[in-house]
């Protein structure tokens, strides 16, 4: 008896008995639709942090310094205290960056608050991300100016209070005029609108758009911080191989500047998207490896249920296994035929659970602002693992079967 | 003289029960030729449906010797058995045992997959054998969708499909009304006519009547071996024709 004829006897047998098939396989079901929504999340995750939030947060083969890390979820309050004691950044240390950097690279401050923007209609704009920063922040984020121009050298030397507004906020403000040349007051302090940023979307549900950037030595700049520091320095190396030696000058760069003696540890943060990266890695080495593990215990717990139900089916079906015994068929006939009715079982709560998987994280990706991405990956793991389980839930019902005395099979009721 | 289909010697089979050992069969000694019919008779527990088991290869004797058209199988194991009960016999039941979710066609085609025989011949053969049994137009139908003896005719059909040496059949018409009785016997007869070599264990005289042989086993042993009267009537017409 060939393969097809033993799954096509299954699916017979499965469709004869819907209901006893569907709890069946219940277990596998679960498991994997779990299995499958999780990792289209986590996978989700992966590309969402490899495609946009490190680029976002970080920019691509840049060197942030700050005084204490962008990320660090770490929840021991005496980390936090030591990280308040270290020393503020100040331009002087970006000036120094800039002048002692070994590799050609851009150079930026960056300081950030909130705060509410006035029209000169008077429409106000609350809670906008403003920033104050270098001319050299637009090239260094890859940030495009729709209309109207970013700020010049001269501009950002002399802190001419001029402002350039992220696209939401400049429509807020000004609707459909042209805001460029018009005046928006921040904290009572009159600024003059040079640019319109092009959208830049949002992240994790906050909008990138609701912002106004200004020279990091105009006005904006004692707003957000005092006078002489900033919230971190912004370093891209012009050639993207030279992102190490960057890291390494920036760090040399600022141990001298803080007097740090060889033992004592940097007290300043240096990081790169691939910290970012990395700490995330590790997030998601942790969710693949330990997710699949719990889901493989539901695997088992699914496994049984279907051997349990085999057991019973093959005892169920003594007489019918007497008559196929009776009319030739060998004991691995009659193996391969109870094998394969686990296999298929199996395999089809696996299809199912993936197919809920997959309504799942879309369901997910809809009401969260969680990405999803479905893993094709993944997808072939689970039908294995279903299979497998149903061939191994198989392997004693399929055995008792095999062995049962065709005299005895065919005197049952 | 050909190969007999059935020639057993000092066929013996026990049974333990707990600490007792029941002897089932006591030494039968038979041989059948080649398109005999011949009916098994006895009382229950004369040993009749061992012997029954041992012929149709389902069981395996504790002593003796069987040959099966020339095979000795009375030391086969479980696979090598179902091989021969596969090629050498087709067994007609007295409950049909025929699959209940399976159509006729489907049932008839059972021997022949086990057979390894490839799809397109295997629903030629058992076509032609449902023809035969005159069941062409009930095909498709599952067993529930039939009649008894319609039922006992899918029966036949899927124990000729293997164009088998022996015909086993366990009181055959147990299940069935006197009428479809006949009619089921006729075909046995028909079939024994084609030159069918056919084995019938029955407990009732007039199918019994339908042999030519009648076998009589009595507590494991064979009590009595004689010609039917009807295969005596058939002898002497022959002789009466001869002389």
């Amino acid at each position: 008896m060939n393969l097809l004829e033993g799954v096509k006897l299954a699916l017979g047998q499965i469709r004869a008995q819907k209901l006893k098939s569907f709890f069946a396989v219940l277990g596998v079901i679960i498991g994997v639709m779990f299995l499958i929504t999780v990792v289209s999340v986590v996978e989700g995750m992966n590309r969402y942090m490899e495609e946009d939030f490190a680029g976002t947060i970080y920019g691509l083969n840049t060197i942030t310094l700050a005084r204490d890390p962008e990320i660090d979820f770490s929840s021991d309050p005496d980390v936090w205290r030591s990280y308040w004691r270290r020393p503020r950044i100040r331009f002087q240390d970006a000036d120094a960056v800039r002048r002692a950097l070994t590799v050609p690279a851009l150079v930026a401050v960056e300081s950030f608050s909130g705060g509410n923007l006035v029209s000169e209609h008077g429409v106000e704009v609350q809670n906008v991300w403003l920033t104050a920063a270098s001319a050299d922040l637009f090239r260094i984020r890859d940030m495009d100016i729709e209309r109207g121009r970013g700020f010049t050298a001269p501009e950002d030397r002399a802190g001419v209070p001029v402002v350039i507004l992220g696209a939401e906020t400049a429509e807020m403000l000004f609707g459909r005029l042209d805001p460029i040349g018009r005046t928006v007051k921040v904290r009572g302090i009159p600024f003059r609108v040079i640019g319109v940023m092009k959208k830049q979307g949002s992240l994790f549900g906050m909008s990138m758009d609701n912002r106004a950037f200004a020279p990091a030595r105009s006005p904006m700049g004692r707003m957000v911080n005092p006078q002489g520091i900033v919230d971190r320095v912004l370093i891209k190396p012009l050639n993207g191989a030279d992102l190490d030696q960057a890291k390494m000058d920036v760090e040399a760069i600022m141990r001298v500047r803080h007097k740090l003696r060889p033992t004592e540890p940097n007290d300043f943060s240096i990081e790169t998207a691939d910290e970012a990266m990395s700490f995330w890695e590790n997030i998601r080495r942790i969710l693949m490896v330990a997710f699949p593990g719990l889901v493989s215990i539901a695997l088992v717990v699914g496994g049984i249920v279907i051997m349990n139900i085999m057991l019973v089916s093959v005892t169920e079906r003594t007489r019918e296994i007497g008559i196929r015994k009776a009319l030739g068929a060998k004991r691995r006939d009659i193996h391969i035929q109870v094998l394969v009715e686990s296999a298929t079982l199996s395999l089809l709560g696996a299809c199912i659970g993936i197919g809920i998987g997959i309504v799942l994280a879309q369901v997910v990706q809809a009401i969260s602002p969680l990405p999803a991405a479905i893993a094709p990956l993944w997808m072939g793991i689970s039908v294995l693992m279903g299979m497998s389980v149903g061939v191994i839930a198989g392997i004693y019902p399929a055995a008792r079967a095999a062995r049962m005395d065709p005299v005895v099979a065919l005197r049952a009721e | 003289m050909s190969t007999p289909v059935i020639r057993t010697e000092n066929l013996r089979k026990d049974y333990q029960l707990g600490s007792e050992t029941v002897h089932a069969l006591r030494g039968v000694d038979i041989v059948i030729e080649r398109n005999e019919y011949v009916a098994i008779m006895g009382p229950s527990g004369s040993g009749k449906s061992t012997f029954m088991n041992l012929i149709g290869c389902l069981d395996t004797p504790t002593s003796g010797e069987y040959w099966l058209d020339g095979t000795p199988v009375a030391g086969l194991d479980d696979d090598e058995l179902a091989r021969i009960r596969n090629q050498y016999i087709g067994f007609v039941f007295q409950t049909f045992n025929l699959l209940p979710r399976a159509s006729a066609l489907h049932n008839v085609e059972l021997p022949l997959i086990y057979a390894g025989v490839g799809k397109a011949e295997r629903r030629e053969r058992a076509v032609e054998v449902l023809q035969k049994v005159g069941l062409g137009d009930r095909m498709e139908h599952k067993p529930s969708e039939l009649s008894g003896g319609q039922r006992q005719r899918v029966a036949v059909a899927r124990a000729l499909v293997n164009r088998p040496s022996l015909l086993l059949a366990d009181e055959p018409t147990g299940n069935l009304d006197s009428k479809t009785s006949t009619e089921i016997m006729a075909l046995f007869d028909e079939l024994h006519t084609g030159g069918q070599t056919i084995l019938l264990v029955t407990h009732e005289h007039d199918i019994a009547e339908h042999a030519h042989r009648t076998v009589t086993l009595r507590d494991g042993v064979i009590s009595s071996d004689e010609p039917t009267s009807r295969a005596l009537a058939m002898a002497g017409a022959g002789s009466a024709r001869v002389g």
